[in-house]
């Protein structure tokens, strides 16, 4: 069973946390990824950087930018992460856009990814259809699984559609809106998460976008399965650096 | 099913190139349209409102002029298609007067739009002027700097011009920008796009609404030399909205040549060029998979033109197919080439072309037509946005 499955049978509620490789020096991956799992992180998403990344915000665009200038790239990326299973076991996810991996060569990245131990990807950019078509299988032979969003405005047939073509767990978008564009969850995101959890989808939910503290953490996974925190670690980063990362995680679980 | 070799078919792909490689939060926003656009291009009512705005209010029919003296110059029969007279000076017109009332009939009541010369963020301003509906354009910080005057028009028609700070700050960061505020409002909203570029339907829709160009064409040629067929058609191309509106009802015709003009800035392999058929490979730029230029790790690479117009690192998937089935023949021309024939079409016809279309008036060094050719050229805009530019490069 992929570490992911695995990972979405436990009892309590999941913590995700998202960043941009290469961010904020080239070399920060892998000690980005032990301090992590220290901190008893779920999951991580490793983020490929890309020159257009169209469904992110300021944060992520600009983290993005500076780790495309440190010089990262998708075989650094890959290079970075060799050996990283003998000291991290937590579920691995990278995140990107899909022309750096259409360039990369899809199988050859879907390779490479199992080599190095990822377990499942997220290209929001790939859509559901061709992914069917043309690249489901090449994943399930290197056991990756693939992620697929879900907003406020998909459809209901449409969920339905997804969560049947899915099985890690659903990436619920908590907002109409890019990375980070958020502070906190009003009325209309509670309906929205009652409205999905009445669904009694398949897969578990992970709700991500606009998640940032302790509060908008919990409201998040009052119902859902989990939560992922990008921009908000990002902006931790840059003012803190590696060091800030203990605080952090903490401040966002008090008391685990 | 399909009856189009070039044309897009049901999911919107041209051969390999198009389709909608979008993020889901899009995906609602494009299937409303995917859904909607050939419906509504086809009502009754629709076509009679979009023809007759064409016609009283954008001017059209636009002439086909018979060029003269270029003519005797190149020793051809040349042949002009003036979308410099459409109303704001440009092609770029067809296309928002078509997509404001999609739009109106899809209920959404605020517009945005993205602009790299400033035409199509223009004839943007201008339609949600008529309609009276909010207009919100991202332009490029550079872009900006470059085309002040249309930055003023776009103001004065009562848009708000909202600058692209990101990346190379030209036209393919404004049209992230464009998406991203999409992204953030789904349900008021219609993107406007201005080219033959993004997400399936946007390639296809563009090109039917900057079809009455090709349409036009082919009875004015009828009226005027008794054929409906030219030997060439002639267009520059930066997202080809222009070349897609020109070759449209000839695109199976294959007596008909098809010539596209590129950007090739300061030459193919300078490093600084727009050449997108000559640089690029395939990838997936603003939702769709087309040819675009780009490192070996797939970051996008950003593109120079002197041609705001034209600076862009991809183009339409329409056109990336008919590069690469050889069914255009596609001519990189540099700034230079193109300042020096604006400046020849100036004085040899009376007309100052935008620096765009001045790009597709150099191709009579590459190519040598036979005299009783005839050779229509999309004139796709004039040249008042780009006086500066010409002032300085000539030192007027
Ligand atoms: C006059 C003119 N011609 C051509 C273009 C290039 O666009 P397209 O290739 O979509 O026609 C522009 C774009 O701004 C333009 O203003």
């Amino acid at each position: 069973m992929n570490r992911i499955q695995e990972k979405m049978k436990s009892g309590h509620k999941l913590l995700s946390i998202y960043f941009t490789a290469g961010y904020p020096d080239l070399e920060d991956t892998v000690p980005i990824l032990e301090a992590l799992q220290e901190e008893g992180v779920d999951m991580i998403e490793i983020g490929l950087p890309f020159s257009d990344p169209l469904a992110d915000g300021p944060t992520i665009q600009e983290s993005s930018t500076a780790a495309l200038k440190n010089g990262m790239h998708t075989e650094l990326l890959f290079r970075q992460l060799e050996g990283v299973r003998d000291k991290v076991q937590v579920p691995l996810i990278i995140m990107g856009y899909f022309n750096p991996v259409l360039q990369y060569g899809v199988e050859a990245f879907c390779k490479r990814c199992r080599e190095v131990g990822i377990d499942g990807l997220i290209l929001p950019d790939l859509p559901l259809d061709v992914y069917q078509e043309e690249y489901e299988e090449l994943f399930r032979a290197n056991g990756l699984l693939n992620i697929f969003l879900i907003t406020p405005q998909t459809g209901e047939d449409r969920i339905r559609k997804i969560d049947r073509g899915s099985e890690g767990f659903i990436y619920m978008v908590s907002s109409a809106s890019t990375t980070g564009a958020r502070e906190g969850f009003g009325e209309e995101q509670k309906a929205y998460f009652e409205r999905i959890h009445a669904m009694g989808l398949k897969n578990p939910c992970i709700v991500g976008f606009g998640i940032s503290n302790a509060a908008t953490f919990s409201q998040a996974t009052h119902l859902a399965k989990g939560a992922i925190i990008g921009s908000a670690f990002i902006k931790m980063l840059t003012r803190e650096g590696k060091a800030g990362i203990a605080n952090f995680i903490r401040s966002i679980r008090p008391g685990t | 099913m399909k009856m189009s070799k070039y044309q897009a078919d049901e999911k919107g792909y041209y051969g390999e190139f198009g389709g909608a490689f979008i993020p889901e939060m899009l995906y609602p926003n494009t299937e409303e349209l995917r859904q909607n656009y050939l419906r509504i291009m086809e009502e009754p009512g629709f076509q009679e409102e979009f023809r007759q705005l064409l016609r009283d209010y954008v001017g059209r029919p636009t002439p086909l002029y018979y060029a003269k003296r270029l003519s005797e110059k190149f020793n051809t029969r040349i042949y002009l298609k003036r979308e410099d007279l459409c109303h704001t000076g440009a092609h770029k017109v067809n296309n928002t007067i078509g997509q404001i009332l999609m739009a109106k009939k899809l209920g959404k009541n605020r517009i945005i739009a993205e602009t790299g010369a400033g035409q199509h963020g223009v004839a943007t301003a201008t339609v949600c002027a008529l309609m009276g509906l909010e207009c919100i354009v991202y332009m490029g910080e550079v872009d900006i700097a470059r085309q002040a005057p249309n930055v003023a028009r776009m103001k004065m028609l009562g848009a708000e011009v909202r600058p692209a700070k990101s990346g190379s700050r030209t036209l393919k960061d404004a049209t992230n920008e464009a998406i991203r505020d999409w992204i953030n409002n789904p349900v008021d909203t219609h993107y406007i796009i201005g080219s033959v570029v993004g997400p399936h339907p946007y390639p296809d829709m563009v090109a039917r609404f900057q079809a009455v160009i090709s349409e036009e064409i082919k009875w004015q040629l009828k009226e005027k030399e008794g054929r409906e067929d030219p030997d060439y058609v002639v267009a520059c191309v930066g997202g080809g909205s222009n070349a897609a509106g020109t070759y449209y009802h000839y695109l199976d015709n294959e007596k008909v040549g098809i010539i596209a003009v590129e950007a090739a800035g300061k030459g193919v392999e300078s490093g600084e060029s727009a050449a997108t058929s000559a640089l690029g490979k395939v990838g997936i730029i603003h939702g769709s998979k087309t040819l675009l230029m780009q490192t070996g790790d797939g970051q996008i690479t950003e593109p120079y033109s002197i041609s705001a117009g034209l600076d862009y690192p991809g183009v339409g998937p329409m056109h990336a197919h008919l590069f690469k089935s050889g069914r255009a023949d596609f001519i990189p021309i540099t700034d230079d080439e193109a300042m020096a024939a604006g400046l020849m079409v100036s004085q040899l016809e009376g007309i100052i072309p935008a620096i765009e279309t001045s790009h597709a008036f150099a191709i009579f060094d590459h190519r040598q037509f036979r005299p009783e050719d005839i050779v229509v050229i999309n004139l796709s805009g004039r040249g008042d946005k780009d006086l500066q530019t010409y002032i300085d490069y000539f030192k007027l």
